[in-house]
């Protein structure tokens, strides 16, 4: 998998993770390099010190030229070093074997005024009595060193040998003369048993640190790319679901991520209202196409309807000795073409131009016919009115639409519910909007509302709302519908246009 | 070698005797031979103390020179002295007793050399090189070497590159088994032992020459002290082999018992004495 794949989720976490591990072994190493320099300047400082005790202790013996002595001197912070050092500590004081230490590690050596040795730690690699000088190599230039700085000062020669250091201290008289030199030769090597321990409490340290940062790092981590993913899984979601399904509790703040989330929200928003349209114009659509094919069917319907009609009236008329069968026949055939007439009548909506303006005894007249219906079923209606002047719009089409919604609320409402009714105009729109509980309806009823027989559900024809519509249309009006838990509203706009008006 | 000039000033030393009855403990000096042991020591003061009934003090010091000062003075009521000092100072001090060692009251000097030196076969060979005597009043550890040097025919300050003292026995042991010194002159008796205790040390050196038998080092007495206190503490020491303590105390220093010293024992050390002195 490539890094550009893997998720911010885990990205982020590991950037966190790695910088505080990398800052972990820098830190580590800055800590041991200082501790490798301080170790090796504490070794130096020591054999220094040491040297200059050696050296007093020493200068009896060089002037009592007591090689003994002198032997016993030096080996005595070696044999102590040998049992520090975990060595099996010697029978006797002074035991040929001394200990499991590498003597070669640590040499002393005594040299008198003429540089030769006087006495060694290692008196077999360093004979006594033989010139330092010619010892060849580095002790020739070990000896140039000494006699360079012939100043009774004691000196550290760090760059004889790669890997050891030199310290050379003088071996001087009550009165300052130069009895000797006294060399301490260790070896780098001596540094490495202090070094390691160094090294396991520096990486004791680092991974207590690190066990203490590392999940605290992964958390932040997380913490910073939860609102970067919740964004991410939730613009997954736009295309293979609904938009206006889409509820997103994204990250509110101010940052990039939500300066995003905001955008994100607002494209939601747009999408949702896109579909709405889209869903509005696809139902007018769809009611236009039925209301042309009921408007034609009807109008087919209607002419042989008349027809007959009118024979039955002729035949009514006319006919002296008429047959009573026929007679009842003809009565039924009449209820029945009666009937399909009055359904026909109630598809085909036709605008009544001859209606008066809608006046305030209309409206008036709406509330007191939806009165009985609403007292049988013991609702309350808030009945909310400022017109206070004639609307210059048809007064039986209003009224109808009015009544129709009205008597829809009263039937759609549970007993004890309410029932409002908002009656506003203003010089361009009439608006009127009618809310009631109950029941609200349903995503795949809202479909089809307005369309003929949609709504049936047992009382009345189902054309109540087809009908409403149908005139709203007429009226170049508009009705929307919005229905919830709490309440479904009907909203009707109608415009007022000075011509209708009579 | 600046030997004879502080021999000269022992002898010149001013002497202090001081009665030892005055005082009621027994002090006793000891040459640094191997018997740096203190806990070998007390049980020694310990069971002294038990047969005489006295306090019981062991006076040690780092030189044959200073022991031998501490009883001419009669610091010490008695020392036990290497038998050179002891024939040099012959008439200012009383000789109690001296040691058995396998049966006799004697014992040899040797030559040693490293145990990783395998061409040296006598002195001749470690003409040149460093030596390490033990002590400059040591019959084994000096005067059988210088002796020996200079009825080769050689001179003792020349024939060496360098010589030291190491100050005691073992020591020069230790000073060979390192390197140091690449011959050194140790008694004979001394090293045995040590071949015993200290095995792995012995092992790095190699025994080159066996000296002739020398009287074992004697314990002496200061003249002016208490002759009771000397008798007791001549039979305490006999009576140590009758003793099971004793016998075990003398198993450690690897001695039989101690005995009065025959006629003629010194004899072969003051003729070393002669022969070196009078060079």
């Amino acid at each position: 998998m490539r890094l550009r794949d893997l998720s911010y989720r885990v990205k982020t976490p590991l950037s966190v993770t790695l910088v505080i591990v990398l800052t972990a072994i820098i830190l580590s190493i800055t800590l041991l390099a200082r501790a490798y320099q301080d170790n090796r300047e504490e070794m130096i400082d020591n054999a220094l010190s040491l040297g200059s005790v050696l050296a007093r202790t020493l200068a009896p013996a060089l002037t009592r030229d007591d090689v003994w002595q002198a032997y016993e001197t030096i080996m005595t912070p070696l044999e102590r070093e040998a049992r520090a050092a975990g060595g099996p500590a010697p029978v006797t004081s002074s035991n040929g074997d001394r200990g499991a230490a590498d003597p070669s590690q640590r040499e002393i050596l005594v040299l008198d005024t003429g540089q030769s040795i006087y006495v060694a730690s290692r008196p077999r690699r360093y004979p006594m009595l033989v010139q330092l000088g010619q010892m060849g190599g580095e002790y020739a230039d070990l000896a140039g060193r000494i006699a360079e700085h012939n100043a009774g000062e004691p000196f550290v020669a760090r760059d004889i040998w790669p890997d050891r250091y030199a310290m050379v201290v003088p071996i001087l008289a009550e009165d300052g003369a130069q009895l000797g030199t006294l060399v301490l030769n260790y070896s780098n090597d001596l540094l490495f048993p202090r070094f390691l321990n160094t090294v396991e409490q520096v990486i004791l340290a680092t991974l207590l640190v690190l066990l203490a940062l590392l999940p605290l790092g992964w958390y932040w981590g997380k913490r910073l790319t939860d609102p970067l993913s919740h964004l991410s899984a939730c613009m997954q979601r736009v295309g293979s679901e609904v938009p206006s399904d889409i509820q997103c509790d994204l990250y509110d703040g101010r940052d990039e991520i939500g300066q995003v989330s905001m955008r994100f929200r607002r494209m939601l928003d747009e999408l949702r209202e896109k579909q709405e349209l889209e869903r509005s114009m696809v139902a007018s659509e769809r009611l236009a196409a039925v209301g042309r094919l009921t408007a034609g069917i009807a109008h087919e319907i209607n002419n042989p309807l008349g027809g007959m009609l009118n024979a039955i009236s002729t035949y009514k008329r006319h006919g002296e000795d008429r047959d009573p069968v026929a007679d009842r026949t003809i009565s039924l055939l009449e209820r029945g073409l009666v009937q399909i007439k009055g359904t026909v009548g109630a598809l085909l909506v036709e605008a009544r131009l001859e209606s008066h303006a809608l006046t305030l005894e209309d409206l008036q007249d709406i509330r007191t016919l939806v009165q009985p219906d609403i007292q049988r079923k013991g609702l309350r209606l808030v009945w909310d009115n400022t017109i206070d002047a004639p609307i210059p719009l048809p007064s039986s089409q209003v009224r109808q639409v009015l009544l129709n919604l009205l008597l829809n609320a009263v039937q759609a409402s549970e007993e004890g519910g309410e029932v409002a009714c908002t009656l506003r105009a203003d010089d361009r729109y009439f608006f009127a909007a009618i809310s009631n509980g109950g029941e609200y309806i349903s995503r795949d009823r809202m479909a089809h509302l307005f369309e003929p027989f949609a709504n049936s559900s047992g009382e009345g024809h189902g054309l109540g709302l087809w009908v409403t519509y149908q005139m709203i249309q007429q009226l170049d009006g508009q009705i929307e519908v919005t229905s919830n838990e709490t309440a479904t509203l009907f909203e009707v706009t109608l415009p007022l246009s000075e011509g209708d008006a009579t | 070698m600046k030997r004879r000039n502080f021999l000269g000033l022992i002898t010149l030393a001013p002497a202090f005797p001081r009665s030892a009855s005055a005082r009621s403990t027994v002090r006793i000096g000891l040459t640094p031979v191997f018997l740096d042991d203190q806990t070998f020591l007390n049980r020694w003061r310990a069971y002294l103390e038990q047969v005489l009934g006295r306090e019981v003090v062991f006076v040690q010091r780092g030189t044959y020179r200073e022991i031998t000062e501490l009883v001419l003075n009669g610091r010490v009521d008695f020392a036990w002295l290497c038998g050179y000092p002891f024939v040099r100072y012959r008439q200012q001090l009383e000789i109690l007793l001296v040691p058995v060692y396998e049966g006799r009251p004697l014992y040899q000097s040797y030559l040693i050399a490293s145990a990783e030196d395998d061409w040296t076969r006598g002195l001749e060979d470690l003409e040149g090189r460093v030596f390490a005597y033990s002590d400059p009043l040591s019959n084994s550890g000096w005067l059988v070497t210088q002796a020996q040097l200079l009825d080769a025919g050689h001179d003792p300050e020349m024939f060496f590159r360098r010589s030291f003292f190491a100050g005691a026995h073992r020591n020069v042991v230790e000073a060979v088994a390192v390197g140091l010194a690449q011959g050194g002159a140790v008694d004979g008796y001394v090293y045995d032992a040590l071949a015993r205790l200290h095995p792995e040390l012995i092992a790095r050196t190699r025994v080159v020459w066996r000296s002739d038998t020398y009287g074992f080092p004697p314990v002496v007495a200061y003249p002016e002290v208490d002759y009771a206190l000397r008798d007791a503490f001549r039979t305490a020491l006999k009576e140590m082999a009758d003793s099971q303590a004793g016998q075990e105390l003398l198993g450690q220093f690897y001695l039989d018992g101690f005995r009065d010293p025959e006629e003629g024992l010194y004899a072969g050390i003051e003729r070393l004495q002669q022969r070196v002195e009078r060079a």
